[in-house]
């Protein structure tokens, strides 16, 4: 069994995020940069598939600038086997990244793709289904549980009413939510494993471009100050000289 | 005039949508795929007794949507799980939980678990968007409308076995006017009960929760509000021993009224909220509960 499993860059998703000074992108002042969270969730996703079933190779990759590096060791110290740099520094939106993973995907024939329901940054909310339909494979989004029998997969998925148990037939494209579990602290051996793993890195294989741009950021509408009140007497009399209730 | 294609995934959701069409500027079409709406739009009735996994008909309503200018959809987890392989089919943009309209191909979302919010501008054929109805005020027409039944094909893809069911009584968060919330501290799922759904049945409201009292087990799943989970927008939130994380604060932040709980004064949650009372929540809740149902019976 071969697992995909991209990665995003992310700052720090417990980092105050703020927007620059000239609106057209946004920061976090001294925050370190870290896989996209709900990515380090795939990839233990995927581990724990290994560790499930034995025979399993895991490659993580990446799509943007050199510095992804980074997410990409840490991607191999948790367990990956190999990683691709797609290294490029095009402006990048949910399509580019589809069409990027689907000529991948093409090219490796993984039995799945297992990635983040979102990025914390841009929650853009859309490449994994994207890539799924691209790909014309079935998807199973949202995951609390996932188990893999053969050529058949069932999981549980978080849904507008709760959970729903859904299973469905490899090869197909996952994405994970908080649930399914906890990444694992990575232990120095691991790190140091990481350094002598293999690590490719290649440009762009389409010329897709991106449909998406920004064209500027706002800090979110910050609410104004409230009152505090000292007995529910008070509160249910604030409430009701609002119209509250 | 530009046309819009509003999926549906219940019954109340195209009464939601009037604000939002009318700002785009466009003519709307429902394509109902769970329970026909009674709105003055034009509806076209997929007859599902239950909407069908995204990808079995998002082929199906990718082919309906190259008719369309739009594709759009209320905010659930449904939509955004259909509308971005609809998104993928197509090779259209998709812009999720749109809360304003600043052109025909501009949009504004919230990023980075609502710490900021981004303009981007879309280009391609059609448009596809979630939108935030709390962002877009105005009602649907009412009235009667033509509805007719369309037929989507299922193609083969993923099967549910077991469906998820909404269970009690009280509204549904989405739509809740009221929602009161408890954390970690109610302890256990009793007390949650009583005292969280006890003050929710006296203002008629929903039942909230956040992540770690939905993690430990003393809240079911499908009522946690917050980044993961629900974004809200009721008049009233009331949160009653929540600290506010990040996450949790990104889900209530458009509630027109909020009320903190909370004994330890330097909760994050007072400083958004519209109301701080700094109390045992064992003490208050149940004495706001009771001033509550006093109020209605002197009503």
């Amino acid at each position: 069994m071969k697992i995909l499993v991209p990665i995003k860059r992310v700052f720090d998703p417990y980092a105050k995020v703020t927007v620059a000074p000239d609106g057209q992108s946004l920061e976090a002042i001294g925050a370190k940069f870290e896989i996209n969270p709900f990515d380090e969730i795939a990839m233990e996703a995927a581990v724990q598939l290994r560790e499930a079933h034995g025979a399993v190779e895991i490659v993580a990759v990446a799509i943007g600038g050199s510095e992804c590096e980074e997410q990409l060791r840490k991607a191999l110290a948790m367990g990956a086997d190999s990683a691709i740099l797609v290294e490029t520094t095009d402006a990048l939106d949910s399509r580019v990244v589809a069409a990027e993973l689907e000529a991948l995907v093409r090219e490796l024939s993984p039995d799945l793709v297992l990635m983040g329901k979102l990025a914390t940054d841009g929650e853009g909310n859309q490449t994994g289904p994207r890539l799924a339909a691209r790909l014309g494979w079935p998807q199973a989004t949202l995951l609390s549980s996932l188990s893999i029998s053969g050529n058949l997969a069932t999981a549980r998925r978080e849904t507008d009413l709760g959970e729903e148990a859904i299973e469905v037939n490899l090869p197909a494209v996952f994405t994970t939510d908080l649930r399914l579990n906890e990444p694992r602290y990575i232990a120095l051996p691991g790190i140091i494993k990481a350094r002598s793993k293999p690590l490719a890195r290649r440009g762009r294989a389409t010329g897709v471009t991106a449909q998406t741009v920004t064209v500027g950021y706002e800090s979110a509408p910050t609410r104004p100050p409230g009152q505090r009140v000292n007995s529910v007497t008070e509160l249910v009399a604030g409430l009701t000289s609002r119209g509250a209730i | 005039m530009a046309k819009i294609l509003l999926v549906t995934f219940g019954p109340q959701e195209a009464g939601l949508a009037g604000g939002f069409a009318t700002q785009l500027g466009a003519e709307v079409t429902v394509l109902a795929l769970g329970g026909v709406p009674s709105v003055g739009f034009p509806v076209l009735d997929a007859g599902f007794a239950e909407v069908p996994p995204s990808d079995t008909i998002s082929a199906a309503v990718a082919e309906l949507a190259k008719g369309y200018d739009y594709v759009v959809a209320v905010s659930s987890l449904a939509a955004k799980d259909l509308l971005a392989r609809v998104a993928g089919h197509l090779d259209w943009p998709l812009v999720n939980d749109v809360t304003a309209i600043h052109g025909s191909h501009e949009f504004q979302h919230p990023v980075a678990a609502g710490a900021a919010v981004e303009t981007v501008r879309v280009s391609g054929y059609g448009v596809i968007l979630t939108f935030r109805p709390a962002a877009f005020p105005g009602t649907a027409p009412a009235g009667e409308s033509t509805k007719e039944s369309v037929s989507l094909a299922v193609a083969p893809g993923s099967r549910r076995t077991e469906a998820a069911a909404r269970s009690g009584s009280r509204p549904d968060l989405a739509q809740a006017k009221v929602i009161v919330s408890g954390g970690r501290p109610l302890q256990t799922a009793e007390k949650f009960e009583q005292i969280i759904g006890g003050l929710a049945d006296a203002l008629g409201g929903a039942v909230g929760a956040t992540r770690a009292a939905v993690d430990s087990g003393i809240a079911s799943n499908e009522l946690q509000v917050g980044q993961t989970g629900k974004i809200v927008a009721p008049d009233l939130y009331i949160a009653a021993g929540i600290s506010g994380s990040t996450q949790h604060l990104a889900g209530i932040k458009d509630s027109k009224v909020i009320v903190a709980i909370n004994k330890d004064p330097g909760a994050p949650i007072f400083e958004v909220a519209d109301f701080g009372l700094v109390a045992d929540l064992f003490e208050v809740v149940p004495e706001l509960t009771a001033q509550i149902q006093q109020r209605a019976v002197a009503l």
